[in-house]
């Protein structure tokens, strides 16, 4: 096979489905013209107009700040106290049974209550992403830092690591791949919290704009706004496989050389 | 140098104890080579990790240097018998090596150089750059040992170092190690299945007798000073100490405690 028919194959392979689900909703708003579900072209023309001009900095940049300033508070507080958890028995102990409980608890119903203790300003908006994120993070923590090898850590402690040096050469590196996975599943779980959070309460936002157009009947808005949405999630989602690639390339390997 | 006074460990699980050391007995000189023998399962890693202050003792104690053994003492390396899980699979070779002295303080060029040492002495020196996981089970065991090496540590405890590599690796590395005790008159305690190895490596040979264990023999290997593979191995005393050991063995598995049977005095 030649080189460009091998690229071609491979972009066909990426954007084959997305075209594919394009042209059939395409086809469907020709065949069934609709008020609520415009053709792609309508929201691609609204799109530009509605997020890429004042709304870009009054409404895209905030939610970007918020999402992330509650991620990272997610991630710092759930990978620290979930260090601290898992490797004391006694505070594992004390601490699972209250840990698993608070997680059964469905995020969004945190938004009323911490609208009455927080107010509605933007640090609410980032203790409900914070407070719905972090228990991937910390559950995963506390099992990865739990179950660092027995051999590996005797290695360690033979060859005089301790304290600080014991976190940052052994017990991190050795539980990564579960701090990953929390921290992948906490990040659908901010951008879900950070869209209800703007709905609720909230003067700014992707989710506060949407709503607006909803209530507006400005359709293909809407629809641009869930697009919008979208592609947030996607971009977010490549920029932490990247991450990964770089964090977890060893246990990648070793897992197909295992396997 | 090392004194272990009636070292007793009772592993106790959910509703299973096990006795798997029942009192030692047992002193290692300062420079010393000793190899521990026994039936598998008798407690020879048990042996060691209380000896590394890896596992607290049920009753007895062990004495390193004069000072009790609560913890892992400094400038002590142990190349562990599970030596695949015990490199660390994020960091390459050379890293895994190097990593041991970092914590030691030695100074960056005194490292490199230690570190290209000892994988060149094992047979490693093209692999620095690759991760263990990369490697054959023998080559990550020979990275395990090189380790070790490059720790230039003044007690040496070593479980089944060279259990999987091939007869003529082996015959290199138990001969890299008997340089290395020449040179460095490192107090070492190694644990092997291998009765010829033991007699071959050893100053002294400790058997251990089957569960309860206790330290059923206690020999003074009387071979030349200097060893070689072939020499050594032809010697009529080496077979003779073999056949010793070997008897010591069969015997601590029927009946533990006795001496054997038909076997000459050694
Ligand atoms: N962590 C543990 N918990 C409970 N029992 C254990 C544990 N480790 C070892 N044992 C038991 O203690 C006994 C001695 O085990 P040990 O590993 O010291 O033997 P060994 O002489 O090193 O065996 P091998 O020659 O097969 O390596 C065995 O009966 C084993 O089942
Ligand atoms: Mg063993």
């Amino acid at each position: 096979m030649s080189r460009a028919a091998r690229l071609m194959l491979g972009a066909l392979r990426v954007l084959g489905l997305p075209v594919l689900l394009v042209a059939g909703w395409w086809a469907w708003s020709v065949w069934r013209p609709s008020f609520y579900v415009p053709s792609p072209q309508r929201i691609a023309a609204v799109f530009g107009d509605v997020w890429l001009t004042a709304r870009l900095g009054d409404d895209v940049l905030p939610s970007l700040v918020r999402l992330l300033a509650g991620y990272v508070l997610a991630a710092l507080l759930g990978v620290a106290l979930g260090t601290a958890i898992g490797l004391s028995g006694r505070l594992r102990a004390a601490t699972e049974p209250a840990l698993e409980f608070f997680r059964a608890i469905p995020p969004p119903v945190l938004v009323p209550l911490i609208m009455l203790v927080a107010g509605l300003d933007t640090a609410m908006k980032v203790l409900v992403i914070a407070s719905g994120a972090i228990w991937p993070v910390l559950l995963n923590t506390i099992e990865g830092v739990r179950a660092v090898d027995e051999v590996l850590s005797d290695t360690a402690r033979v060859y005089g690591l301790r304290g600080p040096a014991r976190l940052r050469r052994l017990v991190l590196p050795a539980a990564s791949p579960q701090i990953m996975a929390g921290l992948r599943q906490a990040l659908s779980i901010a951008i879900i919290l950070m869209v209800i959070a703007e709905m609720f309460a909230s003067t700014s936002g992707i989710g506060h704009t949407v709503v607006l157009f909803q209530r507006q009947f400005q359709i293909p808005e809407m629809w641009s706004g869930i697009v919008l949405l979208g592609l947030v999630g996607f971009l977010l989602s490549l920029a932490f496989r990247a991450l990964e690639r770089r964090v977890l390339h060893w246990h990648w390997h070793q897992r197909e050389t295992h396997a | 140098m090392l004194e272990i006074t009636g070292l007793r460990k009772v592993y106790e699980g959910r509703g299973r104890v096990v006795e798997a050391l029942r009192g030692i007995d047992l002193t290692v000189e300062r420079g010393e080579l000793v190899c521990v023998v026994g039936p598998s399962g008798c407690g020879k890693t048990t042996l060691l990790k209380c000896v590394a202050g890896l596992l607290a003792p049920t009753a007895g104690q062990v004495r390193l240097a004069g000072r009790v053994v609560d913890g892992p003492p400094p400038g002590m390396a142990v190349v562990f018998q599970e030596y695949g899980r015990s490199l660390f699979p994020w960091l390459t070779v050379s890293q895994n090596v190097e990593l041991p002295l970092r914590e030691k303080r030695v100074p960056g060029p005194r490292r490199t150089a230690l570190v290209q040492q000892a994988l060149a002495a094992v047979g490693l020196a093209d692999a620095g750059s690759a991760h263990p996981w990369q490697l054959s089970g023998g080559m990550q065991q020979r990275v395990a040992i090189a380790r070790a090496v490059a720790y230039e540590p003044q007690v040496l405890l070593m479980d089944e170092p060279f259990a999987a590599v091939d007869a003529q690796t082996r015959a290199d590395l138990e001969d890299l190690l008997l340089g290395l005790w020449h040179r460095l008159g490192i107090t070492t305690m190694l644990v092997t299945h291998d009765i010829d190895e033991a007699v071959y490596l050893a100053r002294r040979v400790v058997v251990l007798s089957a569960a309860p264990t206790v330290v059923q023999e206690d020999l003074h290997v009387d071979l030349p000073h200097d060893r070689d593979q072939i020499i050594t191995r032809s010697d009529p005393r080496f077979a003779e100490l073999r056949a010793h050991v070997y008897g010591h063995i069969r015997a601590a598995k029927t009946d533990p405690g006795r001496p054997p049977a038909g076997t000459m005095k050694a």
